[in-house]
Formats: structure tokens, sequence, C-alpha cells
């Protein structure tokens, strides 16, 4: 039986795919579209390096079907460095070394950006439960925190 | 009707495809209640097992781990009345395809529901929770499903949509087993209508994990209460986490109405919600444990919920 046809936009591109049924968002961004910045930590909505945005609401891609993103708008961690660079985030995990083997970073950084979108001064309380589905097993998140908060400012009033 | 012919159907809606793998035979997503009727009795009749999607956050889990194998998927996100989210003077009306996230969003609910609101927001992460819907909490029939015995409390309806017009079922006598519900054939929730609080009546839920995110509960309360002149005048009082369904314990409600609230008055609502329990002991703690716990947070969220309604005063 043919697969089904989706059609989709995943960061401002319109893209068309063929998925099995059962398949998850992530398996066919990773294996179908190439698209291997999003991770695979656990596959069952406990680790968060899945993160994507589905029409503005961060999600765990390994949570949704590929077919569900029909007529959706997708944000992965492919779009989220711009023309000039990287986005203020990236620097700042960079800058406080907020990653070691790097795999809960892309899923860390969606999630953060989506937190400052909604909420451009989050506490570190706010920051800290809003992160909470997202495991790191390296760094420690002290680290992530300092970076999300470093780049709230920033982004609040540019240097 | 087979599926191949429901295929032709489809296609002039929203229809995605059909396609064959670990078993899963189709995914739909209809636009319409009335569709996703006819795709529920028509794999009753083929005695396939079709599952409703709402933000799949239990289906995909089960169906990845070999827990449950649809044969179908009917998404039902695509559908106008899912997607109700209306509050007014009679009734608080929550969509079936409404993630918590979305309820979150709504000032008003959180002020008229804070407990339902706080019973949604324990479960999972963020992002579980831009996809989690309590109807799906609530279908899931989990023992420990949060939102259960705040949406008792709350004295929730559920609106259950079928071929005959539909029916309501109160949200205690939904869940009748371990991940069991009360839905025929042919039936899926529509969403569930909370009666609209006065300024003098609130409710709250609390549950003990032993982690402060995203673990099980080992016990829950869900305490909704109303007063009149000091004297509480409406109380229901839910348990969950502590026998295979949430429970509506009445006689704990009983015990507050007529009175004011005092030690003495919690305490026996405390001892009617430790005499319904009937818990399991399991890794998360033993019977005995759990229906210590379930009284202690009935007691505080019996405090929560009166403070509630003396600032709102
Ligand atoms: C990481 C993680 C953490 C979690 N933490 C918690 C927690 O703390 N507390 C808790 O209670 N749960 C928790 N859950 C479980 C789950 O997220 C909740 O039960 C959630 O509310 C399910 O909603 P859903 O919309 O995703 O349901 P779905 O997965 O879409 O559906 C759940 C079940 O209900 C059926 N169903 C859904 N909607 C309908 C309908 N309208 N009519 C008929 N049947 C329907 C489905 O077929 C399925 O059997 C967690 C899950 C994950 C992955
Ligand atoms: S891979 Fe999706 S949450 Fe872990
Ligand atoms: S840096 Fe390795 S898991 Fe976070």
């Amino acid at each position: 039986m043919p697969k089904l046809h989706v059609e989709t936009s995943i960061n401002g591109d319109p893209v068309e795919y063929l998925c099995e049924p059962h398949e998850t968002m992530l398996s066919v961004l990773r294996d179908t579209l190439g698209m291997t910045g999003t991770k695979e930590g656990c596959g069952t909505g406990d680790c968060g390096a899945c993160s994507i945005q589905v029409d503005g609401r961060l999600v765990c891609s390994c949570l949704m079907l590929a077919a569900e993103a029909e007529d959706s708008e997708i944000e992965t961690i492919e779009g989220i460095s711009g023309k000039d660079g990287l986005h203020v985030l990236q620097s700042k995990f960079l800058e406080h070394a907020a990653l070691q083997c790097g795999i809960c970073t892309p899923g860390f950084i969606v999630a953060s950006k989506a937190l400052l979108e909604k909420n451009p001064d989050p506490d570190e309380e706010t920051i800290r439960y809003w992160l909470a589905g997202n495991l790191c097993r390296c760094t420690g998140y002290d680290k992530i925190v300092r970076a999300v908060q470093d780049a709230a400012k920033e982004l609040a009033s540019p240097a | 009707m087979t599926f191949v012919s429901l295929l032709g159907r489809l296609n002039a809606t929203n229809y995605v495809g059909i396609g064959v793998f670990m078993g899963l035979q189709g995914y739909y997503a209809p636009n319409s209640v009335d569709e996703v009727i006819s795709l529920l009795l028509e794999a009753a009749n083929e005695s396939q097992l079709a599952k409703l999607l709402a933000g799949g956050t239990d289906v995909l889990v089960q169906m990845h781990s070999g827990l449950n194998k649809p044969d179908v998927l009917v998404n039902l996100k695509k559908i106008k009345e899912t997607n109700r989210l209306e509050i007014n003077d009679r009734e608080i009306y929550i969509g079936a395809a409404i993630p918590s996230a979305q309820m979150q969003e709504y000032q008003n609910l959180k002020t008229l529901l804070p407990g339902l609101l706080e019973a949604a927001d324990l479960i999972g992460s963020t992002q579980v929770q831009g996809r989690a819907t309590i109807c799906g909490n609530l279908c899931n029939a989990s023992p420990a499903g949060d939102s259960i015995p705040a949406l008792i409390a709350a004295g929730a309806v559920c609106d259950i949509a079928n071929k005959d017009g539909g029916r309501q079922l109160q949200v205690e006598d939904f869940v009748v087993g371990v991940g069991q519900n009360a839905l025929e054939p042919g039936e899926f929730l529509l969403g569930v209508s909370v009666p609209t609080p006065s300024s003098t009546k609130k409710d709250a839920y609390l549950r003990f994990i032993p982690r402060t995110e995203m673990d099980i509960a080992v016990a829950g309360a869900g305490v909704a209460i109303a007063f009149e002149d000091n004297k509480c005048v409406e109380a229901r009082i839910a348990i969950g986490a502590v026998a295979p369904t949430a429970r509506l314990v009445e006689r704990a409600g009983e015990a507050l109405v007529g009175h004011e609230i005092s030690d003495e008055t919690i305490e026996n609502a405390v001892a009617a919600c430790r005499e319904a329990a009937s818990p399991i002991s399991d890794k998360r703690g033993t019977a005995a444990y759990r229906k210590k716990v379930v009284g202690v947070l009935i007691k505080r969220a019996i405090k929560i919920a009166e403070s509630r309604v003396r600032e709102a005063a």
C-alpha cells in the first residue's frame, strides 16, 4: 500500500515527503529528510533531545507522527541560526561551555528559544521548570541555565 | 464499507493517506464528528482496533513499545468541535484536542479552575504539555492520571459523541477500570464540560511524587469547595493513584458540608478518604504509606482550596 504523502513547512520552506503511518516526525526529519540536528535520546518523551516547535508550540518530535505535520509550521534546530551567524542562544551555550558531548544541546536550544519567545525575562526557577523535560547527562544544568539567562539579557539589550 | 471505499470518501476532506507497516493499516485525520464515528464503527465491524489520536503522548509510547497494537489511528485534532475552549456563565467547555499548554494560556481558566490547571500542569514536561490533552489523560484511564481526580472534584461531565446524537456521563462514572473507560464502540469523547464555579467556589489538586518533576503520582488529591457565610455549602473530594480508578469520596464531601472548616471536619474528611482508598504496594510506595499520604494531601488540598476562596472574596 502506498505511503502517506505529507505537505508541510519546515523552517519556513515548503516541504513534501512520504512516510509510513506509524513513523514519527523525528524519524522523518532524521532519516528521510537528512536533518540530523534533531536528536533521539529515548524515543519516549522523557529526554527532550528531539524538541521541535510545531505551530509555535514546543513538542517532542518522537511523540508526534510524521503524518500529523500536514499543513503545519515546523521549526527545528537547523532553522535557529540566522544569516548573520549563530543565534544568541547558540553563542551563549558556547561561551558558557554549556555542552560537552552535545547530544542534548539542540533540544536545549530549541526549548530555550521557545521559552524566550514566550517569556523574554524568565527567572531561574521558570527556566529550570521549563527545561525539566530536557535531560543532560554530561554538563550539569547550571551552565545551561546561566547560558539561557545570559542570552535573555543580551536579547533584551543587545551589546 | 471497507477502508478502500472510505478512501474515496475521505479524499474530498482531509484524508492524508493509508499505508501498512507494523500492523498499523491506516491513519485518518477527518474534519467532522460523523466521519470519526463511521471510521470507528467501520473498524469495529471488521474487528479492527481503532485508536483515537489526541496528543499522542500515551498512544505513541504504547504503540512503539508494543503495549498497544492499533490497526487504525484516527486523529481528532482537525475537527471544529474538539478544538472548542469556551468559558461562559454556565459552563467551561474544554474540547478533546486542546493541549494542556493552550489551557495554561487562558488566565480566566486559571482563576476559575486553578486545581484543574494545576493537575494539567503536572502532566509531563513543557514538550509533553505542548501535545497532551486532559481528555486523553482521562480516556487513557491510568489509575495515576493526574487530571482525573481534579476533573471529578470540579464536577466535570464527559461530552460523548456517537451516532445517536451523543450522551453525557459524569467523569467519576467514565473510568471503569485500569486503562478502561465507558466508551462503547463507535463512541469518542468530544470534550469535557465543567459547571462554571461561582466566585465562592475554588478547587485544588495535589499529588505526591518522589521527585519534583516528571514522575507518576504515588497519591493524588482533588478538592473543590464552596462557601456561604463561612460555612461550606458544597464539597467534592476525589482521590487518585490509590485504587484501580480515581474515586469520588462522597462521605468526605459530606463531612465538610454544613460546617465551618475546622481541624475536626478536615480530619473526618481525611478519614473517609483513607477508608475509600484501596492502594497497591509497589516500588513507589507500600499500600499503608499511600493511605497515609493520600490523607495528608487531602488535608492540604482542602486548606489550599479554602484559602483560594478567601483570597477571591
Ligand atoms: C514523558 C511523559 C511524562 C508524562 N507524565 C505524566 C504525568 O505526570 N501524569 C499523567 O497523568 N500522565 C503523564 N503522562 C501520560 C500522558 O502524557 C497523559 O496521559 C496525557 O494527558 C495523554 O493525553 P494525549 O492527548 O497525549 O492522549 P493520547 O495519547 O492521544 O490518547 C490517550 C488514550 O486515550 C484515547 N483517546 C484520546 N483522546 C480520546 C477521545 N477524545 N475520545 C476517546 N479516546 C481518546 C487514545 O486512543 C489513547 O488510548 C506522561 C507522558 C509522557 C510521555
Ligand atoms: S527522543 Fe524524544 S524525548 Fe527523548
Ligand atoms: S552535553 Fe552530553 S548530554 Fe548534555
